[in-house]
């Protein structure tokens, strides 16, 4: 008689998510699905309002990482007000706007690591989850958790100091940005009283990539092997092939390194990208067109940038970049907890670049925003912590907004993160009668390497609320358990 | 020859002119009263009744009501300020208010208000009508979401002959504010931006701006809403 589970766990504003494993009668799994209920609504709610709203408003999407959606919507704006994409601003706009983009990346890679993963790491997936959170972090790390406050706490001073506020800004405009640098303002972040200043940063950041490799080590088996699973990766890369996090051409390879999509101009995305609706999800899936719906997913997010970009243009990450392709001998990594290893080299590149930033006198010009041929339509791409963020609009001819379409991070990853819990619930659940509390928290962790934004807030307190419903074929409830 | 008259306001011993409105000799002597509808230098409508006072006990608008001798005027009481607060809700409710992604955040005076007054959740439930933007006319936006019907565009926009350039069509529930169609499409790009900075929420936009000002830069993060008239 066939089984079937269902993990729910129970949300708050970011979204909600349930996974549904399905067992037959030997034990054997044979269907899982990670169910999410994503923001849709905004593609409607933004319409009618006029155009240059869009970086404003659409960072409501998310409380997380509003200002990749903020930036997202400014690149695809830059394009309507005429000011083209990237090398289209002047040099202190398009700086500004980088300046802001490594902050966000700072502050979110920096929360996901000391609050949501190092949990997991450091107390092991299958402890108790009262120590598994930062609180337990905080009593048996102590400066473990206090360099993830104090590194959450300068990237959000970045942002603040080019958006105006740490969260909901109004800083990136269309075709530029309304605030420069002022000379304090790059002085305190440069020379601040320690810690709060960049070399610091750049010490600690490098520390936390240690410190993963050091854990590598002793815990090699379930770093390599926890949800792995081959697949296709995708990102922007700089138009030489270097990691570029805030602008560059689309680039896709399939698991052996092979480019199986190269030089693309985001703005002709739907072109090469589409998305298919089934039926039991919210969440689109999005694919490669030409590879077709069965084999034409991927990946984003820190892991795929790795593996598509060719080198990291900042010293230190780019030693660490070599060390992470060694492992691999230089194919696609496929490790689903690799993505941790990649979040902290990135960590570290973004706190190099923000040094080279802000010891770059563009920031304190003057000529702040780019005016050109009004255009009717726009795509703003840009790589936000989770992973590729797509914005795309079109505005009538009083300047309203009349379509907008939206391909989040978290989407890009629907299949993939569906990959991820499937080889977990085949690894753990395989023969088992009864749900342990292994397999929920494994579901969980496996799913937090995505760092999906449905996950973020309900863990950042404790436990991710799960449930687990078993039910056999006739749908009959035999067994509910929760943490 | 002018008169000075002596009143009081919240027991303070004040001078004005005989004849000068509550709300302008409160100015004048330091003391702010808050105002939404009023325009200083057009004639008063008295239409928001944000402005209002007891003056000897009984509630008047401060805008409309001139000073007398003699008069004594309640102005800061904990009575009051809740009118006034409940007057801030009410108007929140009965539009679609979202600050945080609205141009005018930073410039708007019924935000300012609302902080000033410390408006956490207003007392009336969110009516949340069906309100339109309107984008025809060439020089400006008009989002109706947001229109708190004060009047201030129809008073204070004129064109230089001293036709109106704003009306209000329809009425009760269905009021709304709109644009002679010939005049407003002549407008000067000056009269447009009088019209923006003169309407005190975000309901009149310019075209193809916004967000201008970096925020901590803004009229009321400077200095909020009649601090001006209170440090004198
Ligand atoms: S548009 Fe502005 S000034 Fe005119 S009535 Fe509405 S709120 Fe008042
Ligand atoms: S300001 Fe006096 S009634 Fe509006």
């Amino acid at each position: 008689m066939g089984k079937k589970i269902t993990i729910e766990p129970v949300t708050r504003v970011e979204g909600h998510g349930k996974v549904t494993i399905h067992l037959d009668n030997q034990g054997n799994v044979t269907r899982t699905r990670l169910h999410i209920v994503e923001f849709r609504g905004f593609e409607r709610f933004v319409q009618g309002r006029p155009y240059w709203e869009a970086p404003v408003l659409v960072q409501r999407l998310c409380g997380i990482c509003p200002v990749s959606h903020h930036l997202a919507a400014a690149k695809a704006l830059d394009v309507i007000v005429g000011a083209g994409t990237g090398d289209g601003l002047t040099p202190t706009g398009e700086k500004m706007r980088r300046l802001m983009h490594y902050g966000q990346m700072f502050q979110s890679h920096a929360l996901h690591f000391f609050h949501l993963a190092s949990p997991d790491l450091l107390f092991g997936i299958d402890s108790d989850p009262l120590m598994r959170n930062i609180i337990g972090v905080a009593l048996k790390h102590k400066d473990l958790a206090v360099q993830g406050v104090m590194m959450r706490k300068y990237g959000q001073e970045i942002i603040k100091a080019t958006a105006g506020k740490k969260i909901h800004g109004t800083g990136a405009i269309p075709g530029g940005i309304n605030k420069n640098l002022t000379i304090e303002e790059r002085d305190a972040f440069l020379h601040g009283a320690d810690p709060l200043n960049i070399d610091k940063m750049i010490e600690w950041s490098q520390a936390a990539v240690d410190f993963f490799k050091d854990y590598h080590q002793q815990n090699q088996s379930m770093i390599d092997n926890f949800a792995a699973f081959p697949s296709s990766h995708l990102s922007l890369v700089r138009k030489d092939g270097a990691l570029d996090l805030y602008h560059g051409v689309l680039r896709a390879v399939d698991a052996e390194g092979k480019k199986i999509l190269d030089d693309v101009d985001y703005q002709e995305y739907t072109k090469y990208i589409n998305e298919e609706v089934r039926s039991w999800s919210y969440m689109k899936f999005p694919y490669l067109y030409h590879l077709g719906k069965e084999n034409g997913w991927y990946r984003v997010g820190p892991l795929a940038r790795l593996n598509t970009a060719d080198f990291i243009p900042t010293p230190l990450a780019q030693r660490e970049f070599e060390l992470f392709k060694a492992y691999t001998n230089g194919k696609p990594n496929n490790m689903s907890m690799h993505m941790h290893w990649a979040r902290l080299i990135e960590i570290l590149h973004a706190a190099e670049m923000m040094k080279e930033l802000l010891n770059d006198p563009d920031l304190q010009g003057d000529d702040l925003v780019t005016k050109g041929t009004k255009q009717n339509e726009g795509v703003g791409v840009i790589e936000a912590p989770r992973g590729t963020l797509f914005h795309h609009y079109r505005i009538n001819d009083k300047d309203q907004i009349e379509m907008a379409n939206l391909i989040v991070s978290t989407t890009n990853n629907n299949e993939p993160m569906n990959r991820a819990v499937n080889k977990v619930a085949v690894d753990y659940m395989t023969g088992q009668k009864e749900i342990t509390e292994g397999m929920m928290n494994a579901v969980e962790v496996a799913i937090r390497a995505y760092d999906p934004c449905l996950s973020c807030a309900t863990h950042a307190l404790g436990q991710m609320p799960l449930e687990i419903t078993l039910y056999d074929a006739n749908n009959n409830l035999i067994d509910r358990k929760r943490t | 020859m002018s008169t000075l008259i002596k009143f009081t306001i919240d027991g303070v011993e004040c001078m004005a002119e005989a004849g000068t409105y509550i709300v302008e000799a409160a100015r004048e002597n330091g003391i702010y009263i808050p105002t939404l509808c009023n325009i200083r230098g057009v004639k008063p409508r008295g239409s928001c009744r944000i402005c209002s006072v007891k003056v000897n006990g009984r509630p008047m608008t401060s805008c409309t009501t001139p000073v007398a001798d003699g008069m004594e005027i309640e102005n800061n009481t904990p009575e009051i300020n809740d009118i006034r607060k409940a007057i801030i809700e009410a108007l929140f409710v009965e539009g679609n208010h979202f600050c945080p992604a609205c141009e005018k955040s930073g410039c708007c005076e019924l935000q300012a208000l609302a902080y000033r007054f410390k408006m956490m959740v207003p007392r009336f439930p969110y009516n949340f009508p069906r309100k339109e933007v309107d984008a025809s006319s060439p020089k400006l936006i008009k989002d109706h979401n947001r229109c708190i019907l004060c009047k201030r565009c129809i008073r204070a926009i004129k064109t230089e002959d001293g036709k109106n350039v704003f009306a209000f069509v329809k009425r009760g529930r269905n009021v709304r504010i709109i644009m002679d169609p010939v005049l407003g499409e002549q407008m000067s790009d000056e009269l447009a931006q009088k019209a923006v900075e003169i309407c005190p929420v975000g309901a009149l936009l310019p075209r193809e701006k916004g967000y201008q000002t970096p925020i901590g830069k803004r009229k009321y993060d400077l200095e909020p809403i009649g601090s001006d008239i209170e440090k004198k």
